[in-house]
C-alpha cells in the first residue's frame, strides 16, 4: 500500500493544484509543461531504467510527434481523433525502425547511435523549409476535440494533460509488472542467462523502444499543443540530455519517479531563471552534484524506508 | 559543379576533418583507457578558441596567444578532471554522460558571462594572410592550408608518442585491458591524468586555429563534440588510426555534401527549398555513415578491445 502512496499523492496534488494557489495562467502554462515532460521522462525511464538502454536520442520521438501536428495543421487537420493517432504512430514506427537497428548494438554504442538517430531527425526538422525551417511553426490554433475547442481552456489542458500522463504512468507500469516487464528487467542485469532460459531480448527490447516512442510522440503533440508553436529544436540532444536528467534525478527505480524529476526540473529551471539570467552556471553543477552524491533520486528520498 | 569547386570543398574537408581528428583524439584515447564518456571534451575546443582569441589580444600577437593558449587549456582540462572527472570513472555510462553534460551547462555559461555572449574574432597572423594559387585562377587561403600542415604535424606528433615512446606503450596497452596494466604497477590513475590533459591541449590546440575562421562564441565546442563522437565510433574507440581515418572520412563527407547534396536536390526541388533541405540532408550524411557502420561493424573499422 504505502508503495503506491507517493503516485497517490503526487497525481492529487497535480489534480488539485488548479485549485490550491496554482490556478493562474502562468502557473498552469508551467506545470502543464512538466506534466508533458514528466510524460515523455517517464517513456525514457521505461527504456532505461526498466530495459537498462540510455537513450540519447529521445528528444526526436517528441519531435516527431510535434511535427506530425504540425504538417496536419498545415494540411488543415486539427482534430485530436486525426492528430493523435497519426502523431503517436508516426513516433512509434520511428521508434521501430530506429529500434530495429540501434538495438543491434550495446552498452557506449546504443547511447552513440541513438544520439545519431537523433541528430538526423533534427537536421530533417530543420530541413522542413514548408513547415519553417530553423525557425519553427506557429500552429493556427491548439487540437481540436471532437469537433470542439476545448483544449483551449488552460483548466481542461491541465486536466487532459493529467489524464493521458496518468494513463501513461499506468501503462508503464502495468508494462513493467507484467512478463514483458520482467523479461526486459532481467535482460538488463544479465541478458546471457535470459537467452539461456530461453528468451530473446531483442523483440522484448524493440517492443520497449516501440512504446517509449509512442508515448515520446504523444507528450510531443500535448507539447506542440502547449506552446502552440514548434520548433527543430525540440529535438536537440540538449533536449534528450534534459529528459535523461529528469530521470534520474527522479530516481532510476520508479516510474513515478520520472514524473518528479520533471516537475523538479521545470520548477527548478523557472525559479533560477528569474534569479539570475546565467542560470545554468548554477543549473549545471547541481547536475553534476546530484549525479554524484544523490543516487537513489527523489522517489528514492519518498520511498518508505525497508526494514 | 565545376572541378575548382570540388577541389576548393576537398581541401576544407581535409581540414575539418583534421580538426576533428584533434579533438577526437584525446576523446577515443580517454575512452579507451577509462571507459570514460566525456560530452564535455567539446568544452576544451571551445576554451581553445576563447583562450586563444583573448590572449591573442592581449599579447598582440597570434603566435604568443598561440604558445599561451596551450597551457591554459591543459590547466583547464585538468582542473574539470580534479574537480569533476575523476569521481565518474566508477560510474556507469548514464552518470558520466550527465554529469558531463552538466558540464557543458556550466562552462557555455561561463564563457558568456565572462567574455559575453557576441562572437570574439581572432585575426589570421600576417604571415599566414593572404591566398596561393591551387590550381590556375585559383586562389585558397595560406591560413587553412596551414590549419592543415599544423593538424598533420599535430597528428603525426601524436603517432609518435602513442607508438614510439613508453607512455604510449602504457596508453596503447591501457587502451586495450586497463586491468592487466594496473596489475603489472602501472599507477593507471596517472597515466589517464596525462591522456587527459593532453587530449584537452589538442582540442585546445583545435580551438586555437579553428578560432580565426570562425567565430569563437558560447556553445561553439557542442557541434564538432557530436562529429567527434561520431568520428571515433566509426573509427573504433580507442583507436587513433581509426579517429584519423574516421576524421578525415566524416570532414570530407561533410564538406563534399554540402557541395554536392543542393545542387543534386535542384533536380527535384525548388532552388530556395533545394538550398534549405540539401544543406540539412548534407548535414544528415555522416550520421547515416555511422548508422550504418554501427549496424554492419558494431566495433567500427578498427576495433581495438578483442575481449
Amino acid at each position: 500500500m504505502r508503495e503506491a502512496a507517493v503516485p497517490l499523492v503526487l497525481f492529487a496534488a497535480l489534480a488539485a493544484a488548479p485549485f490550491a494557489g496554482f490556478g493562474e495562467g502562468y502557473m498552469l502554462t508551467l506545470l502543464a509543461r512538466a506534466m508533458i515532460l514528466g510524460m515523455a521522462a517517464v517513456s525514457l525511464a521505461l527504456l532505461v531504467g526498466g530495459a537498462g538502454l540510455v537513450s540519447l536520442g529521445h528528444a526526436a520521438t517528441l519531435g516527431v510527434g510535434a511535427y506530425a501536428v504540425v504538417v496536419l495543421d498545415a494540411n488543415g487537420l486539427t482534430d485530436a481523433t486525426a492528430v493523435v493517432p497519426v502523431a503517436v504512430a508516426a513516433a512509434a514506427l520511428f521508434a521501430l525502425a530506429t529500434g530495429a537497428v540501434s538495438l543491434r548494438t550495446s552498452g557506449v554504442h546504443f547511447i552513440m547511435i541513438t544520439l545519431a538517430f537523433g541528430q538526423m531527425a533534427f537536421f530533417t526538422a530543420s530541413s522542413l523549409a514548408a513547415y519553417g525551417g530553423d525557425d519553427g511553426y506557429t500552429l493556427y490554433a491548439r487540437t481540436g476535440l471532437a469537433g470542439t475547442r476545448i483544449l483551449e481552456d488552460r483548466l481542461a489542458f491541465h486536466y487532459a494533460c493529467l489524464g493521458l500522463l496518468g494513463l501513461a504512468y499506468l501503462f508503464c507500469r502495468a508494462a513493467l509488472a507484467a512478463r514483458f516487464g520482467r523479461v526486459l528487467r532481467a535482460a538488463r542485469e544479465n541478458a546471457l542467462r535470459v537467452r539461456a532460459v530461453g528468451f530473446d531480448p531483442y523483440p522484448y527490447r524493440l517492443l520497449a523502444c516501440v512504446i517509449a516512442g509512442a508515448i515520446g510522440g504523444l507528450s510531443g503533440v500535448l507539447l506542440a499543443n502547449a506552446a502552440e508553436f514548434v520548433a527543430p529544436s525540440y529535438l536537440s540532444w540538449q533536449r534528450s540530455g534534459e529528459l535523461l536528467f529528469m530521470v534520474i534525478l527522479g530516481g532510476l527505480g520508479s516510474l513515478h519517479g520520472a514524473i518528479l524529476g520533471a516537475l523538479a526540473y521545470v520548477l527548478l529551471e523557472e525559479w533560477l531563471s528569474h534569479l539570475t539570467e546565467h542560470w545554468r552556471m548554477i543549473f549545471g553543477p547541481l547536475l553534476v552534484l546530484s549525479v554524484l552524491f544523490f543516487r537513489g533520486g527523489l522517489a528514492g528520498l519518498l520511498a518508505p524506508r525497508r526494514r | 559543379m565545376s572541378w575548382s569547386l570540388l577541389l576548393v570543398q576537398t581541401l576544407n574537408g581535409l581540414q575539418f576533418g583534421i580538426l576533428l581528428f584533434l579533438i577526437a583524439a584525446g576523446l577515443t584515447l580517454v575512452f579507451g583507457v577509462m571507459d570514460f564518456i566525456n560530452l564535455a571534451h567539446g568544452v576544451q575546443y571551445m576554451l581553445g578558441a576563447y583562450f586563444g582569441a583573448s590572449l591573442a589580444a592581449a599579447t598582440g600577437s597570434f603566435w604568443l596567444g598561440l604558445l599561451l593558449a596551450l597551457p591554459a587549456a591543459l590547466a583547464a582540462g585538468l582542473l574539470l578532471e580534479f574537480l569533476v572527472f575523476r569521481h565518474l570513472y566508477d560510474r556507469d555510462h548514464l552518470a558520466q554522460v550527465l554529469a558531463t553534460f552538466g558540464v557543458i551547462l556550466f562552462v557555455n555559461q561561463g564563457v558568456k558571462l565572462v567574455w559575453g555572449a557576441a562572437p570574439l574574432h581572432m585575426p589570421i597572423p600576417p604571415l599566414l594572410e593572404g591566398g596561393v594559387e591551387v590550381m590556375p585562377g585559383l586562389q585558397y587561403p595560406i591560413y587553412r592550408l596551414a590549419i592543415l600542415a599544423a593538424g598533420l604535424a599535430a597528428a603525426l606528433l601524436l603517432w609518435f608518442l602513442v607508438d614510439r615512446t613508453r607512455a604510449g606503450m602504457l596508453v596503447r596497452a591501457g587502451a586495450t585491458n586497463p586491468e592487466m596494466v594496473s596489475a603489472l604497477g602501472v599507477d593507471i590513475r596517472r597515466l589517464f591524468m596525462l591522456v587527459f590533459g593532453f587530449g584537452a591541449m589538442l582540442a585546445g590546440f583545435a580551438g586555437v586555429m579553428a578560432a580565426p575562421i570562425l567565430s569563437v562564441e558560447p556553445g561553439m565546442g557542442d557541434a564538432p563534440l557530436i562529429l567527434a563522437f561520431v568520428v571515433i565510433v566509426i573509427g573504433g574507440i580507442g583507436s587513433i588510426r581509426g579517429a584519423f581515418v574516421a576524421a578525415l572520412l566524416v570532414g570530407l563527407m561533410d564538406a563534399l555534401g554540402r557541395a554536392v547534396v543542393p545542387d543534386l536536390m535542384r533536380l527535384f526541388l525548388a532552388p530556395s527549398s533545394a538550398r534549405q533541405a540539401g544543406a540539412a540532408i548534407a548535414s544528415m550524411l555522416v550520421y547515416v555513415l555511422m548508422a550504418a557502420v554501427l549496424a554492419f561493424r558494431p566495433a567500427g573499422l578498427f576495433p581495438v578491445r578483442t575481449g
